[in-house]
């Protein structure tokens, strides 16, 4: 029969659904294992996940989701963010009252705003849980390493979102905590100072005037801090999620055990042994072994099982964040910002506590040595600890869990013992008051470098150094390490939140503050 | 004996595209950086939005020997005495919070619990150093006017 276009035609139109289905998607359902690999290898957003996935990796045990529910809020984040522009208007005169509107007049609007208050503090709860995991499963190690280093980039960018999302409603608690934060990104000034050399050099100075465009918080600020906040960190931050993702695959998956791969090779011949030549194209991937036989039976098609696992997540976070949303609204003081009147206590959001209680002792010595010996730390932990044997389990076995314990105890003793010391016999100033009155610019020094906090950082070395002796392992030294500077970061988190009322002062209770009048 | 390969020529054969080569490359990471920099120069206010830093306060005669007068929307203590009247910042020299004058003439820091005496010396708490003194001139007009850039030593008093 020759070709008629008419009939053509109309069997087009009765198969329209189906062509265009088909021009989408090319795969049959996916019931094999074939269908179910092109499923994930030919859709543009299941791609980033890889075709198969090693049981180890989908065990709760091994990520406990941390690190997808992190990615769920960020997204939540997104969404909820836009959403909150379309009202938000960034000007000193509006921005505290279109806050006012969102959260009072639009529709839904607070419990959009609430979400995205909730979600920002998830994040950053869920994002050093997840480091704490990699940490303790001993992910960090080579090759994953680099992944690491992206990690800690990822912690830093997310802090930014939240200090610099932190002023947006431009109310009391908004200008008085961004006026701290931006006074410690000044504090070099303190060291510049003492060394009298601020006028020729002024980092401190020049970061300020960078960060807020003027001398004060101001509307100047506002639009700095809105631009990084709506645009520049979250660009930045999908960047270099998506390195961390990409790293993921490229290092051979999620870290797992060696017992978690049973031998492939017949006895005697060793992964070690093998010939790396001729495994031709085998011989570039990273891993010690050719993957080839090994992933068959350690490996499972990612779909359904990773998705479900990402659907029951992203569907747990969803339902927290908004049922708590539903309940607890997000802060918004009753008066603009008002620079005048500072708020007292004037506290920054909780995660900055630590910080702050730091910042109390010495601006510049807790906000800027401590944290950047902190960074630093972190960052090389990965380099200088290159023990593999106990990667992928957790605490590293039996010894590494009574390591962390004993870090636990060693680190709660020094940290309230230094706290309890601090508050009933004061520091440097209220020992020797003349001696420190007479020589200001000294005092400024020893006390940059002698502070409660520094010796905080002086214990958690010490501890550590003395288990790289005892232990004669660098993963026992460095679990010791984060173990203590965790502990310390919530203790001092607690102490700043509970603890610490009007003027800084220590009370056992909110309820024993004093009534301040303005 | 050397052969025709690692001869003298052929090394500085190779040296020279090398040259070229990385010549290339940090150019382009040269002009990118150039880019960079000469795109961050604009975050760098070269005018600030603040006003003045010269303020007038004030006559003479508003300020009797022997008062100390809050001026809050300057951030300021003006204290007249005998021997001059003095200006003292209230911008606590820790991290920038405002500080308060106590009953007993004494200054507290809210945000971080700082304590200044009355002349503005530290007590006790993390500020590198005392409350700043400001100068005092006397405009054309007979008003008097504070510099809140410009720092005098503590206890400076200004007779007018
Ligand atoms: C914005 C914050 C972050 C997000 C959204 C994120 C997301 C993820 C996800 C989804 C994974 C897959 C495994 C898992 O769920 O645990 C992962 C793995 C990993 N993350 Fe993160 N991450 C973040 C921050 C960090 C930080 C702060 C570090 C450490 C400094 C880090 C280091 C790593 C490493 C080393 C792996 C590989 C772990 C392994 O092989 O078992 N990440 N991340
Ligand atoms: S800002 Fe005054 S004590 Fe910190």
């Amino acid at each position: 029969m020759s070709y008629n276009a008419t009939r053509q035609f109309f069997r087009n139109i009765r198969n329209l659904f189906r062509n265009f289905r088909e021009s989408a998607i090319r795969h049959g359902r996916p019931t094999s294992d074939r269908a179910r690999t092109q499923t994930v290898v030919q859709n543009f957003f299941l791609h980033i996940h890889p075709a198969r996935t090693h049981t180890h990796t989908l065990k709760w045990s091994t990520t406990m989701g941390l690190g997808i529910m992190t990615t769920v809020l960020f997204l939540i984040l997104a969404v909820t963010g836009i959403l909150l522009m379309f009202y938000y208007k960034p000007s000193v005169e509006t921005a505290y009252d279109s806050i006012k509107d969102i959260h009072y007049v639009v529709p839904t609007g607070r419990i959009i705003r609430n979400v995205h208050r909730l979600s920002a503090q998830g994040m950053v709860v869920l994002m050093i849980l997840h480091m704490a995991r990699v940490f303790y499963t001993g992910a960090y190690k080579s090759p994953r390493e680099f992944n690491w280093v992206v990690g800690m980039l990822l912690l830093i960018i997310t802090l930014g979102l939240s200090f610099t999302g932190y002023l947006l409603p431009w109310d009391q608690l908004a200008y008085w905590g961004v006026t701290i934060g931006s006074g410690i990104a000044g504090s070099p000034r303190d060291l510049t100072d003492a060394l009298g050399i601020t006028q020729y050099f002024d980092p401190g100075g020049l970061v300020r005037e960078i960060m807020l465009g003027a001398h004060m918080v101001g509307q100047e600020a506002l639009i700095r801090f809105y631009t990084l906040h709506v645009i520049v960190l979250p660009i930045a931050l999908v960047v270099v999620l998506g390195v961390h993702f990409w790293r993921i695959r490229k290092d051979g998956g999620l870290a797992r055990p060696v017992s978690a791969d049973p031998p492939v090779f017949a006895e005697g011949v060793g992964p070690e042994d093998a010939p790396t030549k001729s495994f031709g194209l085998m011989a570039v991937v990273r891993e010690r072994t050719p993957a080839t036989d090994k992933e068959i039976e350690n490996t499972v098609p990612s779909w359904p099982r990773v998705f479900r696992l990402e659907a029951i997540l992203t569907m747990v976070a969803l339902l927290i964040v908004v049922g708590l949303s539903l309940f607890i609204d997000a802060p918004l003081e009753e008066q603009a910002a008002d620079p005048p009147v500072p708020l007292n206590p004037a506290k920054a959001s909780w995660y900055f506590l630590a910080l702050q209680e730091l910042v109390s002792y010495s601006a510049f010595g807790g906000g800027m040595v401590i944290p950047g010996i902190i960074i630093v730390s972190l960052l090389l932990i990965p380099f200088l600890d290159r023990e593999e044997d106990d990667v992928g389990i957790w605490f590293g076995g039996r010894q590494g869990r009574r390591i962390t314990v004993l870090s636990v105890a060693y680190a709660v003793v020094v940290c309230v013992g230094v706290l309890a010391f601090t508050i009933n016999f004061g520091w440097l100033r209220n020992w020797l008051p003349e001696l420190t009155q007479k020589h200001v610019r000294a005092t400024q020094i020893v006390i940059m470098l002698f502070n409660p906090g520094m010796v905080f950082v002086v214990a958690s070395a010490i501890w550590s150094l003395g288990l790289l002796r005892l232990t004669n392992s660098t993963r026992m030294a460095s679990v010791g390490l984060l173990t203590c500077a965790l502990v310390f970061f919530i203790i001092l988190t607690y102490f700043a939140a509970v603890h610490r009322g009007p003027n800084w002062v220590f009370y056992w209770s909110q309820a024993d503050w004093p009534v301040i009048e303005h | 004996m050397q052969n025709e390969l690692s001869g003298p020529r052929f090394e500085k054969q190779i040296e020279r595209r090398d040259f070229l080569g990385l010549a290339a490359v940090w150019t382009f990471f040269g002009t990118i950086i150039a880019a960079i920099i000469g795109a961050l120069k604009l975050p760098m206010p070269s005018v600030f939005p603040e006003t003045d830093s010269r303020f007038p306060i004030g006559r003479p005669e508003e300020f009797p020997v022997g008062e100390a007068i809050h001026l809050s929307s300057r951030q300021l203590w003006v204290f007249s005495e005998e021997n001059g009247i003095a200006a003292v910042s209230m911008v606590c020299t820790h991290l920038g919070c405002l500080v308060k004058r106590q009953d007993n003439d004494e200054f507290i820091c809210p945000c971080h619990g700082a304590k200044f005496d009355s002349a503005g010396k530290v007590l006790s708490g993390p500020p590198p150093r005392g409350l700043a003194w400001l100068e005092i001139t006397l405009g054309p007009d007979g008003r008097l006017i504070v510099d809140s850039e410009r720092e005098v030593s503590a206890e400076t008093r200004f007779k007018i």
